[in-house]
């Protein structure tokens, strides 16, 4: 079956959460949220999720076409002040959207340039970054893979921690910090080169290593046993296809492209 | 005891400088009638804290906002408040940006009468280089640091609750009642806008019963504002207003605050709601579907 390389996307950050067992997963944006959802239906039916407002469902709710919360599969009560009580027991893996994210791991939603009083471009505030990133697993899903997101530097606001050492917290370690996975649309990144360097670990089909490393601003280790990142099966594609009825997923990247580059894309 | 008073004697209490707080979430339940009766008044250099809303982007609009205490501004389904964008990128406004869960702590810590509550949230992070009063303290039982969250304490909060007797016994029958209780609590002064005033015994029902999230005691004032949310939203009544909120966006983005109150402000809240096109309307919009 053909596939788009959203789906390719979103079958790849599904797999982030194949072993997690019981924890509340949260995709924040579309392709996040179906990622999540995939999982929750297809490859480890433990996981938790909400409605995104206050009730923590059995099954997934489709991503779209849902015309109302009614008759849905609560499970749970969970408004968003319970949400903490979950995020600080560490019970949780987020799969959130930076707008930058540097070579430590740390990434921003804050805001871009200027100064702190001043900021060049207000994005939404640092909302429950540092939270998350000093609680609970977290991975990121990058739909643009480009120097612009991947920074040289640090990130202009640092929202959530990741494995720098001139900022690790007295008493700390990097094993009390989980960054996990990075789905971008050219590969898969993982923390897990020499002291956490930003490695990387699958390639999607058509992508070269140097076309990576050109888009990004700092540099990446590579795992020895890289290889392309697996293609979605016929299975997945159908569940995605219930889980997105309205085919939503197809507005989310630029022109929609197709998941094994074609000729003029190369 | 009768605490129904209007909105324009409700806020009245507050004075230049003071600190309030605001219930509700993004573009949800926010009591928003009672923002705008702070439009409408001389008020000036609050410190507003909030999980910010267009009541956050008003109120700096229209220059009553001296510091905004916040993890996020946000109108969801627009990710980026149009007026506190304006407002921030212009450097008009002091803030103290923490965490989503700093914040509820911050509150909690306020009502409990506590200094501060001790969390990892912040650690690492640039929350801590961009507040410098938040304070790292040492652990009595282990050899970490810990952010020493500071009490929040409004001098008034604001919230909208979906139903309440005249003595403030006060309903939410929202899916989510969010913080809205912890700003009570950590207040000196409440006041509620309601949607629809019930009698006492309203409240004899269990499940009722359950959907009341502080004591009475807590509540000084209530106001009766049917679709006083508007243009968020008070769910299981009405949804929020995409169409005003991309109006609202336009406005500001074309014409500035005063654009946008010459066209909706108006002198009270029955011209509002004429000028958005009436409570049925406000009364009818849908339920968000997330």
């Amino acid at each position: 079956m053909r596939f788009s390389l959203a789906e390719l996307m979103v079958c790849a950050a599904s797999r982030i959460f194949d072993d997690e067992g019981e924890v509340l997963v949260t995709g924040i944006g579309l392709l996040p949220r179906l990622a999540a959802s995939l999982a929750m239906r297809a490859s480890n039916t433990d996981l938790l999720m909400t409605d995104s407002q206050s009730f923590v469902l059995s099954q997934p709710n489709p991503v779209s076409g849902l015309e109302s919360h009614e008759g849905q599969a609560n499970e749970n009560w969970m408004g968003f002040a319970r949400i903490f009580d979950n995020v600080w027991s560490g019970r949780r893996h987020a799969l959130v959207g930076p707008s930058q994210i540097d070579r430590f791991g740390q990434s921003n939603i804050s805001a871009l340039g200027g100064s702190h009083q001043s900021p060049k471009v207000q994005l939404l505030g640092v909302r429950g970054f540092p939270g998350n990133s000093i609680s609970h697993a977290n991975s990121f899903f990058v739909p643009s893979h480009s120097r612009r997101v991947f920074v040289e530097g640090e990130c202009d606001v640092v929202c959530s921690v990741g494995y720098n050492n001139d900022r690790l917290p007295r008493g700390y370690s990097f094993a009390d910090i989980d960054v996990r996975s990075i789905i971008t649309n050219l590969c898969v990144l993982d923390f897990n080169g020499p002291d956490k360097q930003m490695r990387v670990v699958n390639l999607h089909p058509g992508v070269g290593l140097e076309e990576v490393q050109d888009n990004t601003g700092f540099d990446l280790a590579v795992a020895a046993d890289i290889t392309e990142t697996t293609l979605p099966s016929d299975d997945q594609l159908e569940m995605l296809n219930e889980l997105d009825p309205l085919n939503a997923r197809a507005r989310q990247l630029k022109n929609n492209p197709a998941g094994i580059r074609q000729a003029e894309e190369v | 005891m009768d605490k129904l008073v209007s909105a324009s004697e409700a806020v009245s209490v507050i004075e230049d400088g003071m600190t309030v707080g605001i219930g509700g979430w993004g573009p949800r339940r926010k009591p928003m009638a009672l923002v705008r009766e702070l439009l409408r008044s001389q008020v000036k250099d609050l410190t507003v804290i909030a999980y910010g809303g267009a009541d956050v982007g008003l109120l700096c609009a229209a220059g009553k906002v001296r510091k905004v205490i916040f993890a996020f501004v946000s109108l969801d389904f627009m990710p980026l408040e149009p007026a506190f964008r304006k407002a921030r990128e212009a450097g008009a406004i002091d803030v103290m940006e923490i965490d989503e869960g700093m914040l509820l702590l911050g509150l909690r810590a306020g009502a409990w009468g506590c200094p501060f509550i001790p969390t990892r949230i912040g650690l690492g992070t640039d929350v801590l280089k961009n507040a410098p009063d938040l304070a790292l303290v040492d652990s009595p039982y282990d050899g970490k640091e810990w952010v020493a969250m500071p009490a929040l304490k409004p001098d008034v909060s604001l919230v909208h609750a979906t139903r309440a007797d005249v003595r403030g016994v006060c309903e939410i029958a929202s899916p989510d009642h969010y913080m809205d209780d912890l700003f009570v609590r950590a207040a000196e002064h409440v006041i509620v806008s309601v949607d629809e005033m019930v009698s006492s015994d309203y409240f004899y029902d269990a499940e009722v019963a359950r959907r009341v999230f502080w004591e009475r005691n807590c509540t000084h004032s209530v106001v009766h504002i049917p679709g006083g949310a508007h243009p968020s939203s008070s769910d299981p009544l009405h949804g929020f207003d995409v169409k005003h909120f991309k109006q609202y966006g336009e406005l500001l983005n074309e014409g500035g605050y005063n654009a946008w109150a010459d066209a909706f402000l108006g002198d009270s809240e029955p011209s509002y709601q004429s000028a958005v096109g009436g409570l049925e309307a406000i009364q009818s919009l849908p339920l968000p579907v997330y």
